[in-house]
């Protein structure tokens, strides 16, 4: 009898395990989420937010800006999902807003690629989707609202300008520009529009272009690819990182092997720029000079999407694609300002 | 009493039906308990579909893994062949203009293939199935962005058809807050899965080759002695493991439409996570493949409850399947401990 009370004990002792391993996750979280959507599903709009991962510091400020933007106070119910990376998951996340009736989703694409079926079925069941930072290609424009994000490809031309403008000034021949290009995902936005912006600089001016490889936005990455370009080519001495992580990384496989970081290109050292300007390592680096110049590109996304679901709220038709302001930030007094397509932009010493 | 009569039926049932048992019940408990504590999506029956739609190919795959899981052997190039199915699929179909029955061929041919080499490998060279097959998992992903590196979506038209492809279940959509009524609908993908799920589960239960897995997987050298042809069902296994990771890899590229070097990251873990939640035992000689299936449901409702829970932080995810591995685990191993006690007495 004793070691049969002992077996069901046990397996109840599990039984118990499982179900608070089940509920405890859900129980804060949620409860106040299913009360929403039924009780007070009036008080507050519940709004899906699939974001793609959290792979550099410039996403984990943008998921920031958008939670604090979305709170229960401001008459918002958010339901955020990391998508690890993954388009699959944001598509499985975005099918269960739409079976949790969230009244709008906004959508950080991991690609560019891939949204028609899913967008189609958001529009089906009669939910606006917002977009945010990447583009989608779609066949159709009108399966997403609207669009939120930086225009990758002028933040590049802006980069190419310093690139050119600095390169001018220190009496650099256009021939005399080695330059590898750390990309980031391959397929996102932000490299397709970065790696054009360069590129075409570089053809224009005659810069050598040495290598364009994948760095995957991660610190990491950006280490190994730099130290295998340290080993192809020896006489690189641009740098040019599509963000901050992967600069960061670079510099330190830089340093590692021997080469002196920073813009005193004549002398022997490696010129870093790089796009972001979230990373606080990386805005003292560029204090600093080890990074020579950085692009901004603004994460806080949070309180233009909020404004744009309430014009949607009020009947209202927003613009399709709303563009964000972006800085230039370097220590170098030399370049105080670039001109792209006419405009002049102003690169700011004091940050 | 009642005790009692629960202990007869466990002395009476074998080590996989035991298994397959628990599973299902954990899954059911857990279900209505995500329907009962998170409410909201779960209640309605498409978070079910949406589950099976996203999950077609993980089940296709952990059936395979399953199958040489049970003959003692173990494969993880599943994932790599996954991704190279789809981006072999894709370039074929958009820069070869290819039609939909040449790529089925084609990812029917990489997954046969593998099963051919890896089979051979293991079975007739006696060389370890886990280094085998992870040299296939390098192999398979260097290969796929050798074949292409960028991402890049299908744009042929007859594919995109199949892609859009549902089957609405009738008599299970809803009505939403906005008064648009939602069907209920599973993919093309699902059904395949399905079918595979009957298909195998037939042969391992009625067939000679499939009492010979289990034979093989439980001790090789009775299993010898017994008159099987070991090396040939080591083969068979992998072969059958290899051509489901086609087949799976195909419906996943059905469902994702695109073709990327990034696909089914870690998918192969997530097959042998759910053949273990399955009842499938690593050691080899027990495991069924209806409790594989139950298996894939588990681990995606896990997936779906921590996502629901709107857990700010993705390791969660990683973190409750690590927890609710131990528990079946360890509920598992309980259940056969007593089990074993109870037979001796």
């Amino acid at each position: 009898m004793n070691r049969k009370l002992k077996r069901v004990s046990a397996l109840l002792f599990a039984a118990a395990l499982l179900c608070s391993c089940g509920g405890k996750n859900t129980a804060d979280d949620t409860e106040s989420f299913s009360d929403e959507n039924y009780s007070q599903a009036d008080e507050y709009t519940t709004v899906g937010f699939s974001q793609l991962g959290a792979e550099s510091d410039w996403r984990s400020a943008n998921t920031e800006s958008m939670l604090s933007a979305f709170t229960e106070e401001d008459g918002y119910s958010l339901i955020y999902m990391n998508g690890q990376q993954k388009q699959a998951n944001q598509i499985t996340a975005i099918r269960t807003f739409i079976q949790q009736e969230v009244e709008y989703i906004v959508l950080a694409p991991a690609t560019e690629d891939g949204w028609d079926s899913v967008l189609m079925e958001a529009r089906e069941a009669g939910i606006p989707v917002i977009l945010v930072d990447r583009r989608v290609n779609t066949s159709d424009k009108n399966l997403y609202s609207c669009w939120v994000g930086s225009d990758f490809e002028l933040e590049g031309r802006k980069m190419a300008a310093w690139i050119g403008e600095y390169a001018k000034k220190e009496g650099l021949l256009p021939e005399d520009l080695h330059i590898v290009n750390i990309q980031g995902s391959i397929g996102s936005t932000a490299q397709i529009g970065r790696t054009r912006g360069l590129a075409n600089a570089a053809r224009d001016n005659g810069w050598d272009l040495c290598a364009e490889i994948s760095g995957d936005f991660t610190e990491t990455k950006g280490r190994e690819v730099m130290a295998a370009l340290l080993k192809r080519f020896d006489n690189i001495n641009i740098v040019y990182c599509e963000n901050d992580n992967m600069a960061i990384g670079a510099i330190d496989a830089l340093e590692s092997a021997g080469r002196k970081v920073g813009p005193d290109i004549k002398n022997g050292d490696v010129c870093v720029v790089s796009f972001d300007g979230v990373n606080e390592t990386a805005l003292d680096y560029c204090r600093s000079g080890k990074i020579s110049c950085i692009a901004e590109c603004n994460p806080l996304h949070g309180p233009r999407v909020r404004a744009l679901i309430e014009a949607l709220k009020d009947g209202k038709t927003p613009d399709k694609f709303n563009y964000v302001d972006e800085k230039m930030f370097s220590c170098i007094t030399q370049v105080p300002e670039i001109e792209v397509a006419g405009q002049k932009y102003p690169v700011e010493s004091d940050f | 009493m009642k005790e009692k009569k629960n202990e007869s039926i466990f002395s009476k049932m074998n080590d996989t039906n035991l298994l397959l048992a628990i599973t299902i019940v954990i899954f059911f408990v857990m279900y209505i308990g995500a329907v009962v504590i998170q409410g909201g999506g779960f209640t309605k029956p498409q978070m079910f579909f949406n589950i099976l739609n996203a999950n077609a190919a993980l089940i296709i795959t952990a059936v395979g893994m399953s199958i040489v899981m049970i003959s003692g052997g173990i494969d993880i190039s599943v994932g790599g062949v996954v991704a190279l199915v789809s981006m072999c699929c894709a370039v074929y179909l958009d820069y070869h203009d290819g039609s939909i029955i040449g790529s089925i061929f084609i990812a029917l041919g990489i997954g046969i293939a593998y099963g051919l080499v890896q089979g051979f490998l293991v079975a007739y060279l006696d060389i370890q199935p886990f280094i085998v097959s992870l040299a296939g998992m390098f192999f398979a992903r260097g290969m796929t962005t050798i074949v292409n590196t960028a991402p890049f979506n299908v744009a042929d038209e007859e594919f995109n058809v199949l892609k859009l492809t549902r089957i609405n279940v009738p008599f299970m959509g809803s009505v939403n807050k906005k008064g648009v009524y939602v069907p209920a609908y599973v993919e093309i993908g699902v059904i395949v899965a399905l079918l595979i799920v009957v298909l195998l589960f037939v042969v391992l239960r009625w067939t000679r080759l499939g009492r010979s897995f289990y034979a093989v997987g439980g001790n090789k050298q009775s299993a010898l002695m017994m008159g099987i042809n070991v090396q040939k069902t080591r083969f068979l296994s992998h072969l059958i493991c290899s051509t489901l990771a086609g087949i799976g890899g195909y419906v996943y590229f059905l469902h994702v439409g695109s073709g990327s070097a990034s696909h089914a990251m870690g998918m192969e873990m997530n097959a042998i996570a759910s053949s273990i939640i399955g009842g499938t035992m690593l050691t080899g000689g027990v495991g069924n493949i209806i409790g594989t299936l139950f298996g894939v449901l588990s681990l995606s409702t896990i997936q779906n409850i921590v996502a629901s829970a709107g857990l700010d932080q993705a390791w969660w995810t990683g973190i409750t399947i690590a927890a609710m591995l131990c528990i079946f685990l360890l509920i598992q191993s309980v259940v056969m401990a007593q089990k074993k006690k109870a037979l001796k007495s």
